[in-house]
């Protein structure tokens, strides 16, 4: 009865593992050398429950290094065997190292796999803990790798795009290979393209100036409000407080035919003097939210010990409040930055001119029949890079501030 | 001896204190209240009007001035003439004048009659001006040399001129036309369908993606850090280079990376017009049924974008319960299954809600994410789309403005009957 029930379970793991690593490495593979192949992923989803079962009746007992080999080695060898030394359905002649290092990757992480479901398991308690704890770690294996790739898929596509030409990937979409022995003019030609003839420099810049003024105005306003709603008495401060974020809740797309019809006859559209009246306008609300809490997790002693040495209120906010909330500003300023950046809607209906486009309306333009899809995943890399790495700069700052109380979607 | 009491009146120093809070938070008042607010009342007003795209223009008195014919000489008779239009294509302009300083060196004659010279300000009163009517003034003059030495000619001082023009946007009529046409389009119903597909199954999506995704990362090991990074990019990215770059890998034409990868694995035999194709009909036991294609690729594109801000918000939650649950469940022999459903899922309870709420009301909300896929079209168009469709598209500001309060009502209605139901705490 055990020996069927781990056997079953083994294959299982095993089935699914060599079957998914055949589908991740032989797309990768065609990916990145450009070889068409065919990934055999029947035969691969044999060998994983062949190796799976016997993995899990015999190699449990194994030292952890050993059993890994084994699998490893048996995957590999099987492999090359069933498919009659074409182990991704081509001919090792095409590409023989990028053939070769695929195949060992894949019997490589078969292995990984299957070894890692298997730690600490002894061969002997098959209790419904023990199944669980299995079964959850083939699924949570399982699903880091489906996450990763769904996630990281747009952003590779995107990326490989932007350094290769539209006809050769006509001619075979699935080849993503890079030829560096092209040199770095012709590799980057495209970004380089859009800064000499299609005004990126000039969108760049205007989205940077929106972005970081967006933040100092967004600042101004959103803190002494916070301050009064978290520290001062006054009428409706309940009341304010909690509805604050209501604000956040109203669309943008409800707010743009008035705004629209407003700033066309205040000749406010068409000028990024209308996009700093809206963007604040916008962030205002979270941000005032996300300063108030923090302000309110402040010690209210160190300010009322301010106020007794003569401090004015203003004093107290600009020498104590403000220099012991700095991370929360930096995450705030963070955030609105973000929002400001990718804000699109707002970007797209007032913005005509093309020196006053931000990057969002920049590629936006870019999106028509007569520019190569180069440029335009070109225009997406150079508006996603910067925010990107100003996240990943401050990741801790923004995940503490969006946690602490605000959302945006 | 009496008690002490607390004061029953406001002090001076609490009253300096609301002020100074009122005065702090003025600012904030203002913006929010002429940018957020005021809109979102304006809609009501816009809604009840018949005003198009084009009427953002207001009629105005468009004026061209000429010396015919071009002096040669002193004492040459020529005709200065005004020649003045309603630029309107449909309304009239009320009080329509017309003023202009007359360059030095000119005798003027005799200035016809709407019009009156003082100095050398000419001024002419039109009255009412019909829609497209022209109409010229002609001033006779005699040149002196000292006009052909100064070189100022009549052009080089602009003519003034202003006029009453009926505004659509601040008159007082009103009408439910707009309502009317909106509502009577069978295609409405279909858009509040589609609307609440999409932020029903985008919200749970989006929250089922973070819980699993949270559950991955609740465990620490190396490249934790690396990979929680990772599975922010997509809430992080611009949205339209997400959204481009969707919509090249799912393209149905040669170029196609997604249907090439798919063909490539057998996985079908043509390409799927992920973002083009409505319905894709299929049968189960004989009854025709039809899968929406591209509104299924919108709303997992919706789940897809922000599954990362439920995750941090339930990883954050999971990584605040203490261990000392799971050790006592651990001894007493509970699987990981039943910790998860018995411990964890109580704990995070709060949180989804929560979620669930902000969540629901921001994808009702979206609007960039279907726009930038597939413009609405293929059966993806929600309520937001139709007010951009509307508005822009269709160039009729009075039937967006009433979709527009359709979104409003219906956002109000979600949020009273979330507000009521909605647990007090956790945020």
């Amino acid at each position: 009865m055990r020996l069927t029930w781990v056997t079953g379970f083994g294959a299982l793991a095993g089935a699914l593992w060599g079957a998914v690593w055949m589908i991740v490495v032989g797309i990768l593979l065609m990916l990145v050398s450009g070889i068409t192949t065919q990934p055999p992923v029947g035969f691969a989803l044999l060998i994983g429950a062949i190796l799976g079962a016997a993995g899990f009746l015999i190699l449990a007992k194994f030292k952890d290094r050993q059993g890994l080999g084994v699998l490893s080695l048996g995957a590999l060898a099987a492999l090359l065997v069933v498919t009659l030394f074409q182990p991704f359905g081509v001919s090792m002649g095409t590409g023989p190292f990028y053939q070769t290092v695929a195949m060992v990757i894949w019997a490589g992480l078969v292995g990984l796999s299957l070894q890692m479901g298997l730690t600490g398991y002894t061969g002997e308690m098959v209790s419904r803990y023990r199944f669980e704890v299995l079964a959850i770690r083939l699924l949570k294996g399982l699903g880091f790798v489906l996450f990763t790739i769904v996630v990281a898929l747009p952003f590779y596509v995107m990326v490989m795009t932007s350094l290769k030409s539209q006809q050769t990937l006509l001619r075979n979409p699935l080849d993503f290979s890079i030829d560096l022995s092209q040199g770095s003019a012709s590799l980057f030609r495209s970004y380089i393209e859009l800064f000499t003839d299609y005004n990126f420099g000039t969108f760049l810049m205007n989205s940077a100036l929106v972005s970081v003024l967006t933040v100092f105005i967004t600042l101004a306003f959103a803190i002494p409000g916070a301050y009064a709603v978290a520290r001062l008495r006054f009428k409706g401060q309940a009341l304010l407080s909690r509805s604050i974020l209501l604000i956040y809740m109203v669309p943008a797309i409800v707010l743009v035919i008035p705004l629209y019809a407003v700033f066309s006859q205040a000749g406010l559209r068409n000028s990024l003097t209308g996009l700093l009246v809206v963007y604040p306008a916008t962030t205002i609300p979270v941000a005032l939210y996300m300063l108030q809490g923090y302000f309110r997790g402040l010690p209210s002693e160190l300010e009322e010990a301010g106020l007794v040495d003569g401090l004015s209120r203003v004093g107290v906010i600009l020498k104590i409040t403000l220099p012991l909330s700095l991370p929360a500003l930096a995450s705030v300023a963070l955030y609105v930055f973000m929002i400001a950046w990718n804000e699109f809607l707002f970007a797209f209906m007032f913005l005509d001119d093309l020196d006053m486009f931000t990057l969002s309306r920049g590629v936006v333009s870019l999106n028509s029949s007569e520019v190569p899809r180069q440029h335009l995943m070109a225009g997406s890399v150079v508006a996603t890079v910067p925010v990107l790495v100003l996240f990943l700069w401050f990741e801790r700052y923004l995940v503490s501030g969006l946690t602490a109380g605000s959302v945006k979607g | 001896m009496t008690h002490p009491t607390p004061p029953t009146h406001r002090g001076s120093l609490e009253k300096r204190e609301a002020k100074l809070a009122y005065i702090m938070l003025i600012p904030t008042f203002l913006i929010v209240f002429s940018i957020v607010l005021g809109p979102l009342l304006a809609n009501f007003w816009i809604s009840a009007k018949p005003v198009q795209l084009g009427d953002l223009r207001p009629a105005s008195v468009m004026v061209n001035e000429a010396l015919r014919p071009r002096p040669k000489a002193a004492g040459e008779e020529v005709v200065l003439r005004y020649r003045v239009r309603n630029s309107s294509q449909g309304d009239a302009i009320e009080n329509a004048t017309l003023v202009d300083t007359l360059p030095d060196g000119l005798i003027i004659g005799d200035v016809p009659a709407p019009c009156t010279l003082t100095n050398r300000t000419v001024r002419c009163e039109f009255g009412t001006l019909e829609a497209k009517q022209r109409l010229d003034v002609l001033i006779p003059a005699t040149v002196e040399q000292a006009y052909l030495d100064n070189g100022v000619r009549p052009r080089d001082v602009k003519a003034m001129t202003d006029g009453d023009a009926q505004n659509v946007l601040t008159s007082l009529e009103f009408s439910f036309d707009n309502f009317r046409k909106v509502f009577n389009g069978a295609e409405f119903w279909t858009v509040l369908k589609v609307s609440l597909y999409y932020t029903i199954f985008g919200t749970a999506g989006a929250l089922v993606l973070g819980l699993f995704a949270a559950q991955l990362l609740n465990t620490s090991f190396k490249g934790r850090n690396l990979l929680r990074g990772l599975f922010l990019f997509p809430y992080v990215a611009p949205v339209i280079a997400v959204a481009f770059a969707w919509v090249l890998l799912l393209d149905a034409g040669p170029g196609g990376t997604f249907n090439a990868m798919l063909m490539q694995m057998g996985a079908t035999d043509g390409p799927i017009n992920f973002l083009g194709q409505r319905a894709i009909p299929y049968s189960i036991f004989g009854i025709q049924l039809e899968f929406p294609m591209a509104l299924t690729t919108v709303i997992v594109f919706e789940a897809w974008r922000y599954f990362p801000l439920s995750f941090l918000f339930i990883l954050a939650r999971m990584q605040s319960v203490g261990g000392e649950m799971y050790e006592a469940a651990e001894i007493d022999g509970a699987t990981p299954l039943q910790q998860f459903w018995s411990i964890s899922l109580p704990q995070l309870m709060g949180i989804l809600a929560v979620l669930f709420l902000l969540r629901f009301i921001w994808t009702f909300n979206k609007f960039d994410d279907i726009f930038l896929l597939t413009g609405g079209a293929a059966g993806t168009r929600t309520l937001t789309v139709d007010v951009y469709e509307q508005a822009f598209a269709v160039s009729n500001l009075g039937a967006g403005a009433a979709v527009a309060v359709v979104v409003f009502l219906v956002l109000l209605v979600f949020s009273l009957i979330f507000f009521k139901f909605s647990p007090q705490d956790d945020g």
